[in-house]
């Protein structure tokens, strides 16, 4: 008895220990992620007050439920309305994508950016827009299916003995080098008229978005995002190496294919609406884990700092120089450096 | 089969590679035979005997033989430019020592774009002997960087760290490039009609301002070639062999640079050109860079040219830039490369 006693409180105290930390870190989940959503909020009231002319908040609100304002009524419900909420789905399309993809492979760099799902999107999406003139439900579908074909391809170019997430890079920026070419030579061969609005799309802005164009992108997101809560459990433990993830009674195929088919899903009708808004899937993960910390499954998180992003920086865009930009160049100009950032902590950590 | 294991055992053999000649003769006879059908194939299709008038009759002045005249000067630059990025790649290459390593990939053609975008909007220039030097330099100094942050850490530069830093850095230079043109649109037309990676518009004029470079270059690659040799054995052995390490890597990546900067400032960003050829030429003969450099200047002068006059018919009646070409079928060896990798070697 004597023996055992402090051994039982060992347990006890480290048991209390690990429940505080628990609680600590659900705290802390709790409080950045009602923080994000406010921010996202706030920005999205930005979005429907500031323009070229700014309305107060009250009529911006009684212009959104339908009361007729001269002028504030077409400025905000056909041309603000729409772009803010391109954004904010698009945003938190490619934030919860991105993440997905990540945590999947265990390495930030593994992103539909960096590995050719969103070039093969954009090649689709083009393909339709130029050449078959299709209308948006054709264009979302083929860049759906554009996407998945190129997941599918890379996976069993990069299968090899040895399953190498070097290897699937390599061959994803290989496949990616081939798209863009498919995608100038699509350029080359479409009628003048359609190329400002390819290139415009292609460097992914929220410009002209219209309400029509809005229901595919809002449908896929609602459904899919709790599909990815669902599986996210598991991908939690797929963090922990696919042994334990199959010792822990997770099964790592049928999880992880049906991850990445929703995941695709998700990011192949965001460019197919917005086109790709570079680098927002890449860094939403990493911001998000920075912020809410380790350990916990940050796929909300990820999809609001997507939100935050997108539309910060279309805001940025619309009026913090004299020229517009479109939002995929300020995301560019952001996220490019945090990539070489990123790159270089991982070479001297001997990551890669 | 026997190639193949010369290049494995990395052993710089005194005598010929077995099938040099058989390669070099086929070699020129692709060499002449993609000349003739880059000057008889176009987006427009032009009769013989004004193939025939357009070469050998000057007095002729029709415009079937002036159309051929234009494709002389194409031709030629075409040659030059290929010539310099096959082996300015092959440079590359054996100064890294890594098999990946292309202008392209190590994103120094998105450097040179942004030089010379800058020259463009913000120095008023407006020809390619005026910023020929520009790209030049953002083609040196974006492979340093790139080559930095590729060799951090244990392993050195591996080839996914050094892909990834020219992807990143590409991404990087390319948002920069956006941002500079987007709010000058005269800049911007002036940019497209150099950026689309096309060897159409070479004149005599730029053949002529090629001409020192592409020679200091090649030359450089041809001197530098046996001490390049005894690098490939690793640093240790080549000093061991008498080789300045040093030195050689920096005169020989200032070659290859001075290579891809011109042709990139003269053509426009084409790539893949010196993975390609590289690659074609050391399975044929094997790594001993003495072979493999004039080789693979032969080479990636063929599928320059070759995929020019396919970027001429499949685009006609337009053109399909040449950049566009290369990167669909230079791509592809990337792929293979990576799938052929060892686990322990990316």
């Amino acid at each position: 008895m004597t023996m055992t006693t402090p051994h039982l409180d060992n347990v006890s105290s480290s048991v209390a220990f690990i429940h505080a930390g628990r609680r600590h870190r659900q705290r802390r989940w709790m409080l950045i992620t009602g923080t994000m959503a406010l921010l996202a909020a706030a920005l999205c009231c930005a979005m429907l007050i500031l323009g070229n002319t700014i309305y107060p908040l009250d009529q911006v609100l009684r212009a959104l439920f339908g009361e007729q304002i001269k002028g504030v009524s077409f400025a905000v419900s056909t041309l603000r309305l729409p772009r803010m909420l391109a954004g904010l789905f698009a945003g938190f399309a490619f934030g919860i994508a991105g993440y997905t993809f990540q945590t999947l492979l265990r390495n930030p760099l593994a992103n539909p950016n960096v590995i050719g799902i969103t070039s093969g999107s954009s090649a689709a999406a083009v393909f339709c827009l130029t050449v078959l003139q299709a209308g948006n439900a054709f264009t979302s579908v083929a860049a759906v299916v554009a996407g998945l074909l190129t997941v599918v391809v890379i996976y069993i170019l990069s299968r090899g003995k040895i399953f190498s997430i070097g290897r699937l890079i390599l061959i994803g920026i290989g496949i990616q080098a081939m798209l863009d070419a498919v995608i100038s030579y699509l350029l080359l061969i479409s009628s003048e008229k359609d190329v400002p609005t390819a290139i415009q799309w292609l460097s992914g802005s929220l410009n002209g978005s219209k309400m029509n164009e809005l229901p595919p992108l809002v449908l896929i997101v609602l459904i899919f995002t709790p599909i990815l809560m669902i599986l996210g459990k598991h991908l939690h433990v797929l963090e922990l190496g696919e042994q334990s993830a199959s010792s822990l009674g997770v099964s790592t195929d049928k999880t992880r294919i049906a991850l990445i088919v929703a995941a695709v899903f998700i990011v192949a009708i965001a460019t197919a609406t917005t086109g790709p808004i570079a680098f927002v899937s890449f860094l939403a993960g990493p911001i998000a884990k920075r912020l809410v910390g380790n350990g916990s499954y940050n796929l909300i998180p990820a999809g609001l700092v997507g939100i935050n992003l997108v539309l910060a920086a279309d805001l940025v865009g619309q009026f913090a120089f004299v020229t517009r930009f479109p939002v995929g160049v300020i995301t560019g100009l952001l996220g490019a450096p945090y990539l070489i950032f990123l790159l270089i902590r991982m070479n001297r950590k001997g990551e890669l | 089969m026997s190639n193949v294991t010369v290049s494995n055992g990395r052993r710089p053999s005194p005598h010929i590679p077995k099938h040099f000649y058989t390669v070099l003769i086929v070699s020129l006879i692709l060499l002449g035979t993609s000349i003739l059908a880059s000057l008889a194939f176009g987006s427009r299709s032009v009769p013989f005997h004004d193939l025939i008038d357009g070469l050998f009759r000057p007095e002729v002045d029709t415009y079937e033989a002036n159309i051929i005249r234009k494709r002389i000067s194409r031709t030629v630059f075409s040659l030059f430019c290929g010539a310099a990025l096959g082996v300015s790649g092959s440079l590359m290459q054996a100064v890294t020592r890594n098999p990946i390593a292309d202008p392209s990939i190590l994103g120094v053609n998105t450097g040179a774009s942004l030089f010379v975008v800058c020259g463009m909007a913000f120095f008023g220039m407006t020809t390619a002997s005026q910023y020929i030097w520009l790209a030049m330099l953002g083609a040196g100094l974006t492979s340093i960087f790139v080559f930095g942050i590729g060799s951090l850490g244990r392993g050195g530069a591996t080839p996914i760290k050094l892909v990834l830093a020219g992807a990143a850095t590409s991404a990087a230079l390319s948002s920069l490039v956006t941002a500079i043109l987007i709010p000058r649109s005269h800049v911007m037309d002036q940019f497209r009609f150099w950026q689309v990676g096309s060897v159409g518009a070479g004149t005599w004029g730029s053949v002529t301002t090629f001409i020192p470079f592409l020679l200091v270059g090649l030359l450089i690659g041809f001197l530098t070639s046996p001490a390049l040799n005894a690098l490939a054995l690793g640093d240790e052995a080549a000093k061991g062999l008498g080789v300045k390490t040093g030195t050689l890597r920096l005169i020989a990546a200032l070659a290859g640079v001075v290579l891809c900067g011109a042709a990139t400032a003269l053509a426009g960003p084409i790539g893949f050109i010196g993975l390609l050829a590289t690659h074609l030429v050391r399975l044929l003969v094997g790594a001993d860079l003495r072979f493999v450099i004039p080789l693979s200047a032969v080479a990636g002068a063929v599928i320059l040219t070759v995929s020019d006059i396919a970027g001429r018919l499949i685009g006609s009646p337009g053109e399909l830039e040449v950049g566009v070409v290369t990167a669909f079928v230079g791509a592809p060896i990337l792929i293979i490369l990576a799938m052929r990798a060892k686990v322990r070697s990316l």
